[in-house]
């Protein structure tokens, strides 16, 4: 047996509730508990707390943390005021995305500014790498991998703002979307950001890993007249598609492009230069050959990673990169990469699905959106 | 000898089969109750017609669930004589009794001796426990 992957610092609460687990990008994760289907409807109709644990945590000190990370990443980092977070790519120097991220600029209680890095778990190892070299020319930056000593929780769903009003303070509460900070949860240090990756409102917490167990038991206790469940990972992958967020290793990986893949708005080209940026700011003038769309077939069979997808002519026109059956909307979903000129919302396809094909139709991402979002 | 769970043969892929000396040469196939919990959440399966040929230890249909897609596996080679109709309708039901009430299809067998090649009950119970 191997038994060499990590177990994150909320691994016992897991087993002990009878979590399903699985090894995920060298963590032992649970997949699930009650059922991927009662833990996304919960999280849509009341709240959901994830372990995401295994998620890289990359943190940054030094006045010139900024500059390092505004070379690194497709995204300004430069102007980015303390509280501000964003979504940004992490590019080669071919504009294949290696990595797309959350940094956050923060400021510590001792007034100290500093930023962190969320990496995917999949790819920590592989940005620590393409980072390191940069390194040198940063002396001054002080580079710390913190995953290992804390922990990340999220709490996602309509209630999550209830939750959290009876475990922190209002200053968090007044957080807007995409803004962080750093607090206490019970005199504990705590990093809340109002983010998330399944299309609800909701927060994400990084606390010590000490700290994790009794974080993690008063969210579910502050939420537990209101319907709140514990979320594995398969149900965060039901979550996150109906809320058309693309996954590392799915719809990105270094063969693709972010206007390919519809990140466009996460590359800004002009006045000023990263890693990736001359072949970006070429792309960013052409259309892109292919588009990641989302398509909704009929039937109840899912089109998963790999399928095929045809033209009402027989003509393949892409591929399919993830899919599932949808628990909010009851029908099957993918996510595909089609080619440009195929790829006009409400257009017809043919999907196959091992052997045997099923019609399905173009729709525009996201398939889910919260009530009250623009 | 009636249709429940310890009386029934299994593939380490979970589907049983149910062949009683009878005399019809029948064997009627399903999922474990097992199966059925570890799967979780089926929103699909798709069967094989009646009068198609089955080979033992070869796919006769596959089952959804929103995590993933399993292919079911024939315990036996033979023709489908029978499939349970509208049990695709009602996959929810598999829940609560993956056997008597929970039976997928029914092969004419060409060789019954391949079911002394299967696992009893206990031999299925004793997996299950060293994969729990």
């Amino acid at each position: 047996m191997e038994t060499q992957e990590l177990k994150t610092p909320l691994y016992d609460w897991h087993v002990k509730n009878g979590a399903r687990m699985a090894p995920f990008a060298g963590y032992q994760m649970p997949i699930q508990y009650s059922g991927i289907v009662a833990e996304h409807t919960a999280t849509r109709q009341a709240a959901g707390v994830f372990d995401i644990s295994h998620m890289g945590r990359l943190r940054f000190d030094g006045p010139r943390a900024d500059q390092l990370l505004d070379r690194l990443l497709t995204r300004r980092v430069l102007d980015m005021q303390p509280g501000q977070v964003r979504y940004s790519l992490v590019c080669n120097e071919a504009g294949g995305i290696l990595d797309d991220v959350l940094v956050s600029c923060l400021e510590s209680p001792s007034s100290k500014i500093y930023f962190l890095l969320v990496v995917n778990a999949s790819n920590k190892a592989k940005i620590v790498r393409w980072l390191t070299p940069e390194l040198a020319d940063f002396p001054d930056v002080e580079f710390n991998d913190v995953t290992d000593s804390t922990a990340m929780i999220a709490i996602q769903g309509p209630k999550s703002l209830e939750v959290c009003q009876k475990l922190f303070p209002p200053s968090v509460l007044g957080l807007g979307y995409y803004r962080a900070k750093v607090t206490e949860q019970m005199s504990k240090p705590c990093v809340v950001s109002r983010t998330g990756y399944t299309g609800e409102d909701g927060f994400e917490l990084i606390v010590r890993g000490e700290d994790a167990p009794r974080v993690w038991e008063n969210l579910l206790l502050a939420g537990r007249d209101l319907g709140i469940s514990p979320v594995g990972l398969g149900a965060r992958d039901t979550l996150r598609l109906e809320g058309g967020m693309p996954l590392y290793g799915h719809e990105l990986d270094e063969s693709i492009d972010p206007y390919t893949a519809g990140l466009g708005f996460a590359c800004q080209c002009k006045d000023r230069d990263f890693i990736g940026r001359a072949v970006l700011l070429t792309k960013s003038k052409e259309p892109p050959n292919r588009k990641r769309v989302g398509l909704v077939l009929e039937g109840r069979r899912a089109a998963r990673e790999q399928s095929e997808c045809f033209d009402p002519e027989g003509n393949r026109i892409g591929t399919v990169t993830s899919g599932t059956f949808s628990p909010t909307m009851q029908k099957p979903i993918s996510m595909a990469y089609l080619a440009t000129g195929a790829a006009s919302i409400g257009s017809e396809i043919q999907v196959d699905i091992r052997g045997t094909t099923s019609k399905a139709w173009v729709q525009e991402l996201p398939f889910y959106k919260r009530a009250g979002s623009v | 000898m009636t249709l429940s769970p310890e009386n029934l043969k299994y593939l380490s892929s979970h589907e049983w089969v149910y062949a009683p000396e009878d005399g019809s040469g029948v064997a009627t196939v399903g999922i474990s109750a097992f199966a059925v919990a570890e799967l979780n959440d089926l929103v699909y399966m798709a069967l094989p017609k009646v009068g198609q040929s089955v080979e033992a230890g070869q796919e006769f249909g596959e089952v959804e669930s929103v995590k993933a897609v399993s292919p079911m596996y024939s315990p036996v080679s033979g023709q489908i004589v029978e499939i349970h109709e509208g049990i695709v309708d009602r996959l929810e039901s598999l829940n609560s009794d993956a056997y008597a009430g929970g039976w997928l299809i029914k092969i004419k067998m060409s060789d019954p001796s391949q079911l002394d090649g299967l696992l009893d009950y206990q031999a299925y119970q004793k997996l299950l426990a060293q994969n729990g």
